[in-house]
């Protein structure tokens, strides 16, 4: 029987809220740092998800988002290398609707059930953007979910499903712009996303003879709070038994939101449970999730999941900050060099376990551990007898750091840390997601995947350190 | 079996330009000015160059330095070893003397850093993948200075008292020197409350970048004494290359250079230097940053470890102390065209051992070392080379 047998997520340290200098709303939402994207949220929940577990078992991987790097060059691929999955996989990516997630989903399910799949990953995230001061702003929120689906182990089964498809334009976003576009509000709400919710329940409900009163939970998207608690209204499910949104916590993340909130159900869950999961984008999806006795031992696995991220945050210091990370508002960096070029794809193709892996190597002989990949062993001189070890999710210490002022990053001081690794290697990284005050020699480290910048048209991803969330 | 290079070979004729921003000159007029200032220091022509050195990290070949100095086809190298390629260059220079395969070379080091739009040197490109961090040498070298502190207790106030006394210090032997870029006393309070570069180090930590160019002539003792009496003698060469040890090496402690040590070595064996504290009279050291200058002392074996801080606030490296440290205003003051600074150390080093420093003389002085360190911490390239007076 196919089913999730391991699920995780991702929230970005930051959230615009009471701590933020004219944001103007006690309401929390998260936000990814400058140098996260969607892309570096999926890499992160992938691996929140396959935490203790066998990367290299997996066999298939969708990514589910709105807001992709590229328009042309997938972004699974890079999801799967910097996850160090194995090669011999099918990868996609699922896009254009706020949908996205749900239909991975189903895709995953599927593949597995057909047998095309064994271990398949599904991520979902969103960078939630809309013009500054917008409701979609508001609202918003940014990041991630993952799934792991296979046909032994399940923590949770799928047991029913169903779509309905409603061609409208409420919510979209042309090519070549970066914020959601959003017609007048109550056609969206009552022709889009009320109608399309209510119908796709209903039709879900007769296929599968299901009552409300039967579901343990009710996941629900929705743009906002209020049309969260119209829809609640409209498909008489039990206040008490919604799964709460996270409005003014988390905000809506877009194609993330729904599953993000079934991976807190899951947390939550008991054996033997029933949960009906709505979500909608150009139509919707309704599933029946179903917790096996599985679920108390999955859920022991060493993930960090909404609950560990949600509790581990910071304030955004000022609303200003924020429009420069989304850059909406550029400040002078305080660079007084000429701008470099962007880096050589064949260079970036030939130093992948490096750079997206984050390997080092261990030597066979002398069992010293090296980063980045040597030919020659830096201690024993031993030439070409190592085996890889990936490091990026070793646990780090500081060993020392500095801050450069005159960096131009949006983030000076610029920390530029060295980090030793308890599993052995040195490395050279800028650090991130981190408050200078905290900054100490010994400190405990983490990596964490981010976008180093955007040169020549490339999206180039590289691993930071930081603090231990 | 092989020989110390001590006393095979000499320096009869010097030039260095004026270090600063020559917006007014290019790559070309620099080398000039030092390599007619050399010649006619030696009284020699450029025909009498049978071979040259040209050390620069601008640039590709040796044509450049034939094509400013008019040498007419003579071999010449372009070399680069980072901030040590004028060392190099001269290095090279004086064993092709010491092989006794010519008479009278020269070596020149050169660096147009102005035009590059660049107000300080540039951080690692990180090669083709380009995912090095940004790390321009004041970060690089901040991290050893906040290592410093941790490793030896110091507070940040009192390392950060140590550093400022250096750039005080250099800033004074600068003040005294026509040729330096900077030439203006500073004041303690002024090098401690300077704008934060990379924390710890502030702006007067940091050394200046400049454009110029210095020059070398080199022969045997036995030609020496043709040219001139008060000729320079080669007492020692070393020159030791990092491989990534201190970045691979977890280790690696970030307050120390086993790049300095192991030069060190070199060329205190070959100079038969047995405490160098005491033999030295003068030294002019890559304190491309205080920090640096402060591991130096201690790495070249003139404080013992974690003690430089005293030795430095005690006027040990005074002009007047027991070993005058950059007494021509170092990096720092003088100014640092990557290229051409090796060169412009042995200068002033040449010129102190004549006795001819003007207001910045050191008394008698028999000995005098130049060391010049290129790269970062982890990763370096070291040369020491030590001159002594004519016997």
């Amino acid at each position: 029987m196919a089913g999730i047998i391991s699920f995780g997520a991702y929230v970005p340290i930051w959230r615009l809220g009471e701590g933020t200098k004219d944001w103007g709303s006690k309401a929390e939402r998260s936000v990814t740092n400058f140098d996260e994207d969607t892309l570096t949220m999926s890499v992160a929940a992938a691996a929140d998800c396959l935490a203790g577990l066998d990367r290299k078992a997996v066999d298939g991987l969708y990514v589910a988002s709105t807001t992709f790097p590229y328009g042309e060059k997938q972004a699974a691929s890079t999801v799967a290398t910097a996850g160090d999955l194995g090669s011999s996989i099918f990868t996609s990516d699922v896009g254009n609707s706020l949908r996205a997630g749900t239909i991975a989903f189903k895709m995953a399910m599927d593949s597995v059930k057909a047998g095309s799949g064994k271990r398949v990953l599904v991520t979902a995230a969103d960078v939630r953007l809309g013009a500054s001061r917008s409701d979609i702003e508001r609202n918003g929120g940014d990041g991630a979910a993952a799934f792991l689906f296979g046909d032994t182990g399940e923590a949770a089964t799928i047991d029913a499903q169903h779509a309905v498809v409603n061609e409208i334009i409420d919510n979209w976003r042309p090519e070549g712009e970066t914020g959601v576009r959003s017609w007048e509000d109550r056609f969206v709400f009552q022709e889009g996303y009320l109608k399309a919710v209510g119908q796709c329940v209903t039709e879900l409900l007769q296929k599968t003879g299901l009552k409300m009163e039967q579901f343990d939970k009710v996941i629900l998207y929705a743009p906002d709070a209020r049309r969260h608690a119209e829809a609640v209204r409209l498909i008489k499910a039990d206040p008490k038994k919604v799964q709460d949104p996270l409005f003014g916590k988390l905000g809506n993340t877009g194609a993330a939101f729904a599953l993000m909130q079934l991976v807190t159900a899951l947390e939550e869950a008991q054996p033997n449970q029933r949960f009906l999961v709505v979500n909608y984008g150009d139509g919707a999806d309704a599933l029946v999730v179903h917790t096996t006795a599985k679920i108390t031992e999955v859920q022991k696995l060493p993930r960090r999941g909404m609950k560990g991220f949600l509790a581990s945050k910071k304030a955004v210091p000022d609303y200003a900050d924020y429009l420069k990370w989304r850059g909406m508002f550029s400040a002078d960096s305080g660079v007084r060099r000429p701008a470099g070029g962007g880096p050589s794809p064949a260079a970036l193709y030939r130093e992948q376990a490096e750079v997206l892996r984050f390997q080092g190597v261990k030597c066979n002989k002398c069992a010293t551990v090296q980063y980045p990949p040597q030919r020659v062993c830096t201690i024993c001189h031993e030439k070409d007898n190592f085996t890889p070890i990936r490091l990026s999710d070793s646990k780090a210490k500081l060993f020392t750091y500095s801050m450069d002022y005159i960096a131009g990053t949006p983030d000076v001081p610029l920390v530029i840390s060295v980090l030793d690794f308890a599993a052995g290697g040195r490395a050279v990284l800028m650090m991130t997601d981190r408050d200078t005050k905290e900054v100490k020699i010994d400190m405990n480290l983490e990596l964490t995947f981010r976008k180093l910048r955007l040169a020549g048209g490339i999206h180039n991803y590289y691993w930071k350190a930081m603090p231990v969330r | 079996m092989a020989e110390s290079i001590r006393d095979k070979v000499a320096v009869i004729g010097m030039g260095c330009t004026k270090f600063g921003e020559r917006w007014d000159k290019n790559q070309e007029d620099l080398m000039v000015e030092a390599v007619f200032e050399a010649l006619a220091d030696a009284g020699l022509e450029s025909k009498d160059i049978q071979a040259a050195w040209l050390g620069t990290t601008g640039g590709s070949t040796g044509q450049p330095l034939a094509q400013a100095a008019k040498l007419e086809y003579i071999p010449i190298t372009r070399v680069e070893n980072a901030c040590a390629t004028a060392a190099d260059a001269f290095r090279n220079a004086c064993y092709s003397v010491a092989a006794g395969v010519y008479d009278i070379v020269l070596a020149t080091g050169v660096e147009k850093l102005k035009d590059s739009g660049m107000t300080g040197l540039a951080g690692g490109g990180g090669g083709g993948t380009n995912i090095s961090p940004p790390t321009p040498p004041p970060v690089q070298f901040a991290l050893a200075a906040q290592r410093y502190a941790h490793q030896y207790g110091y507070k940040a106030e009192d390392l950060k008292k140590a550093l400022a006394r250096i750039a005080v210090k250099n800033h004074h032997n600068g003040s005294l020197n026509p040729k330096a870029h900077f030439q203006r006393e500073i004041t303690m309070e002024q090098a401690i409350t300077a704008p934060m570069i990379a924390y710890p180090l502030g702006l007067f930590d940091c050394c200046g970048v400049s454009d110029g160019s210095a020059a070398a002539i080199i022969t045997t003792p036995e030609l020496a004494k043709h040219f001139r009496q008060d000729y320079t003698l080669v007492k020692g060469l070393g020159l030791t290359v990092g491989g990534m040890q201190g970045r691979l090496q977890s280790q690696y402690d970030f307050v120390h250079f086993e790049e300095n040590t192991t030069a060190a070595r070199q060329a205190y064996q070959q100079a038969g230097v047995k405490n160098p504290l005491k033999e030295i009279d003068l030294a002019e050291v890559h304190d491309c940053f205080s920090i640096t200058e402060l591991i130096i002392c201690e790495d070249l074996g003139w404080a013992p470890r974690g003690k430089a801080p005293e030795y430095i606030l005690g006027g040990v490296f005074d002009l007047e102390g027991e070993l005058s440290v950059n007494p021509d205003g170092g990096l720092k003051c003088f100014g640092h065209p990557i290229g051409a600074s090796g060169l412009r150390m042995m200068y002033e080093v040449y010129k102190q051992l004549q006795g001819k420093a003007g207001p910045r003389q050191r008394k008698n002085p028999t000995l005098g070392l130049a060391h010049s360190l290129g790269g970062t911490p982890g990763s370096f390239t070291c040369a020491v080379t030590i001159f002594g007076a004519r016997d």
